[in-house]
């Protein structure tokens, strides 16, 4: 057994009215990955700030010791000149800065003040590659792709010398590929022996590559389990996550299924960005009252571009196609047609796209169905109360009240917020967008509940996800989409995560 | 937020502690309530300061008359500001509309009622061109409003040239500077001498239809199981409200009356409110402003809501123009100057968000009587104009500051 190059000791940190760590303890080996689980409000991302300085020596109880030395952060900049870096979630990159100038920000390769742009290139191309990016150190980080840019923010912190790695959540906005590339990575590091603690939803992904995991709960360790021994079980890790066994992921639900609601054929869209490339093309898709259908695909297979083009085209140029309502065709040319036709799309991104996050829930939940408030353009705010109380209750929004502002929910309640929204709007389509993605383990299951319940109102729900277990848990039926084209349909009873994947991957080379 | 407890957010289906709730009801009244309260300090400094003076019947008066353009504007001005854009050129719309009623009363002899109409039109036409170019050009505000400064700048030197045009018909002037008559005669108020009967019944009246209302509406929200203020706590407030309106009219009807603008401002915020909160066009605003893609994948017609904000923000300015032109009894060309400023600053230390979506109405009018009392009060101490000016600025940062400071702070307890 290697000795432990971080230990943390009692951590306690409060803030007014929370206690978000408890007696926390936290002990990491030399050149070891740990993984770091837990459910949102764990306490996992304010744990990490307390390691880095974030949360100053002095503002929390406990004691950490880096590599033999007692630590005493004032900030970020002195937990970094101890080696210690953290990358955000969201990834803090400029992006109208080259690749070059991200890796050495503040940390310029200057000579009397005057930055050495060979040097600068130079030393930056050599970085990339330890990393395995194939780009030009010039290229503006704006143009390249989200999983590349994971890579400049790991090469940015090579550059500071780093010898404790933290990545929060660094596979979430990643496709499977650049997932797979940056756990690859990840070992190579821990060969030149790097430290990382990586925090992170995906339980696969964290058994597949952490040597051991420390689970927290509601702000205390529960548990630190050695992985190299192997046998540790995803199920494992999850009931000490969420403090119960969790034996059943997905709630039971017998569908009661009945006519075609809505058929989208020969479906066409091409980018706004690049107007002669087609990012849908000729895609059919047919939803059926009381049938959870699942739309399966890889980063870039534009399901969420189909979905929105069909939400009044609120992505998209060209877009060519019909669509067909209870048998008859139907034109949705604005989001108001889309509403008033009976469809709602909650987005993948909630906090961009779905929230007003300054808002209380209670004007969220109207926001989209405000004219059924009332009368002739007066909002009856009495029944807006109401109704947002009733969605309050019904959906089990964990608020105090429905004038809590929606920006300091949890994701899963943000969640519920915005389903509520949209089931106020009453539609007879629902297409959820990654309806279940940052939020807890806990909450997942409910979102579930939420969806069968829906179905069985006799909606028509179209789940698009990115986590195969979860749609064959959820649908009835799934269509698998590849480079804008549909692959595949499978029913349930038929379909496989390898089967899925098989599609998923048709005609990618 | 993430690393918020469980624990804590999990208590959401049953009543939290009844000592904290109150605790938390009461800083939250604080912070929303830290607007009126510094009114509230800077009148009562104000009064010390001038040993009264600033409460005598003919300063209020003044204040209000004085004031009563920037409050128009800034009425239009935060509800520019809540959809998370700003307007610049509202001094020189106020200048050009001014010449335009100018023009059209003195040099064409136009009837005044006419006249007025074809002014506010003009108003709105004004905020059409700059509402087209900021939500359907997608130009920010910011420039195409800078540009309008400029433009409507032109425009009215181009009208009038150097010079003013007046006088103004009686009605015109009588709308901008003149007062209710003494249609009922006055009553004798003990030691505070005679006062205008008509002033205290309208004024009698308000207060009525404002209790019966309020009265109304907490009846309706605790119908429908919503806490309300307990019956003290109601009461206590609204006789605060009406004593302090009783106040400011009691020493108006010893003065001179009513002012024909502060009925006009009065209908204005009563409106302007309601609308902002009650109709959906007004909750649109809040919408636009708070996340504008959210907003707009919601079904709302953001680019409309803008657009419209700014011909509302026209119309308003073309009204301010021409009541201040009729104070003056002149249009100029210099007139407006700097209103746009006064306006957005009290629309922000009327608690407006810099990023938008936040802002009432009443608070903007409350802004803006803190500048109109500061100006007033240092005027009257005989403060230079410099120390003024370094007062109001000082004031502007300490009022966002304050909003800044509470916000973090609040954030801070989650995060």
């Amino acid at each position: 057994m290697t000795d432990p190059i971080l230990r943390m000791r009692g951590i306690t940190k409060t803030f007014p009215g929370v206690k978000a760590l408890q007696d926390v303890n936290l002990s990491v080996r030399r050149g070891e990955i740990h993984a770091i689980c837990g459910e949102n409000g764990a306490g996992k991302s304010t744990l990490m700030k307390v390691l880095s300085g974030v949360y100053p020596h002095g503002s929390h109880e406990g004691e950490t010791v880096f590599d033999g030395e007692p630590c005493r952060f004032g900030g970020i900049r002195d937990s970094e000149n101890a080696g210690i870096v953290i990358i955000h979630q969201e990834l803090a990159l400029c992006p109208q800065l080259s690749i070059a100038e991200n890796i050495f920000l503040g940390n310029e390769r200057a000579s009397r003040g005057l930055i050495d742009w060979n040097r600068t290139n130079h030393e930056a191309a050599g970085l990339m590659r330890r990393v395995g990016l194939r780009e030009s150190p010039v290229t503006q980080v704006a143009d390249i792709g989200v999983g590349k840019q994971q890579l400049v923010e790991i090469a940015k912190a090579l550059s500071k010398e780093v010898r404790l790695l933290i990545l929060d959540e660094p596979t979430a906005a990643l496709n499977d590929e650049d997932s797979a590339h940056l756990l690859d990575l990840l070992r190579g590091l821990r060969h030149e022996g790097i430290t990382c603690v990586i925090i992170s939803h995906k339980l696969n992904e964290i058994i597949a590559i952490a040597d051991s995991i420390t689970i927290l709960r509601d702000g205390r360790t529960i548990d630190t389990l050695d992985m190299t021994g192997g046998g540790v079980t995803e199920d494992q890790i999850i009931s000490g996550m969420v403090g119960r066994d969790l034996e059943h992921r997905f709630p039971p639900h017998e569908p009661q299924i009945g006519e075609e609601v809505l058929r989208i054929e020969d479906w066409t869209v091409h980018s706004p960005a690049q107007p002669d490339r087609k990012v849908v093309s000729g895609a059919h898709l047919s939803l059926r009252k009381g049938e959870i259908v699942g739309l399966a695909g890889l980063m870039g297979a534009g399901r969420t571009e189909l979905a929105m083009s069909v939400f009044g085209r609120a992505y998209g140029v060209n877009i060519s196609g019909r669509i067909y309502k209870y048998g008859e065709q139907i034109e949705i040319r604005t989001v108001q047609d889309a509403i008033r036709h009976g469809l709602a799309y909650a987005t993948e991104d909630r906090k961009r796209y779905g929230l007003n996050l300054i808002e209380d829930i209670r004007r969220n939940v109207s926001a989209a169905g405000l004219g059924k408030l009332g009368r002739r353009g007066w909002v009856n705010e009495n029944e807006e109360y109401q109704v947002a109380e009733g969605f309050r209750k019904s959906m089990n929004i964990k608020a105090p009240s429905v004038l809590s502002v929606v920006g300091k929910l949890s994701g899963g309640n943000q969640q519920k917020v915005v389903l509520s929204k949209w089931i106020f709007t009453d539609p007879d389509v629902l297409i959820l967008d990654e309806p279940t993605r940052g939020i807890d383990v806990g909450a997942k299951y409910e979102i579930y509940t939420i969806i069968n319940r829906l179905a069985d109102e006799g909606k028509a729900v179209l789940v698009i996800s990115s986590e195969l277990p979860e749609l064959l848990g959820v649908c009835d039926r799934i269509y698998t989409l590849a480079a804008g084209r549909v692959t595949g349909e499978l029913l349930r009873r038929d379909a496989t995560q390898e089967r899925l994947m098989h599609h998923m991957t048709m005609g990618q080379e | 937020m993430s690393s918020m407890s469980p624990a804590d957010t999990s208590t959401g289906s049953e009543p939290r502690p009844p000592a904290r709730r109150a605790l938390s009801g009461l800083s939250i009244n604080i912070r929303q309530s830290g607007i009126y309260i510094a009114f509230a300090l800077i009148v009562v400094l104000f009064s010390v300061l001038t040993d009264g003076a600033l409460l005598q019947p003919q300063n209020i008066s003044n204040i209000i008359v004085q004031n009563s353009y920037i409050l128009i504007l800034a009425i239009g001005m935060i509800l520019i500001i809540i959809a998370g854009h700003i307007d610049l050129s509202v001094g020189s719309v106020v200048a050009v509309t001014g010449a335009i009623a100018a023009v059209l009363m003195v040099a064409y002899g136009v009837p005044w009622p006419v006249a007025l109409l074809v002014t506010l039109v003009a108003g709105g036409l004004i905020g059409a061109w700059q509402g087209f170019w900021i939500a359907y050009f997608g130009i920010p505000s910011f420039i195409v409003t800078l540009a309008g400064m400029l433009l409507f700048r032109a425009l009215t030197l181009t009208v009038l040239g150097n010079q003013g045009i007046g006088p103004f018909p009686e009605a015109v002037r009588t709308m901008s500077n003149g007062f209710t008559g003494s249609y009922l005669g006055n009553v004798a108020l003990g030691p505070l001498g005679g006062a205008d009967l008509f002033s205290l019944l309208v004024c009698v009246l308000a207060i009525a239809g404002m209790a019966a209302t309020q009265w109304r509406a907490r009846a309706a929200r605790a119908g429908y199981g919503q806490d309300v203020d307990p019956l003290p706590v109601f009461i206590l407030k609204l006789a605060g409200a009406a004593a302090l309106i009783l106040a400011v009219v009691v020493q108006l009807a010893r003065f001179k009356n009513l002012p024909w603008v502060l009925v006009l401002l009065a209908f204005l915020v009563l409106g302007y409110s309601v609308l902002a909160n009650r109709s959906v066009f007004g909750r649109r605003i809040y919408s636009v402003g708070g996340n504008l893609q959210a907003a707009v994948l919601s079904g709302i017609k953001a680019k409309s809501v803008v657009f419209w904000i700014f011909v509302n923000m026209g119309v308003l300015a073309a009204m301010a123009g021409v009541i201040f032109a009729g104070r003056l009894n002149q249009a100029g060309p210099t007139a407006g100057g700097s209103f746009e400023l006064d306006a957005i600053a009290a629309a922000f230390i009327g608690g407006a968000a810099v990023q938008g979506g936040v802002g009432k109405v009443v608070g903007a009018i409350t802004g803006g009587l803190i500048m109109g009392v500061i100006n007033n009060g240092m005027s009257l101490i005989g403060s230079p104009s410099e120390r003024v000016m370094l007062v109001k600025g000082i004031v502007l940062l300490a009022a966002v500051a304050f909003d800044v400071w509470t916000k973090r702070r609040a954030g801070a307890a989650t995060s």
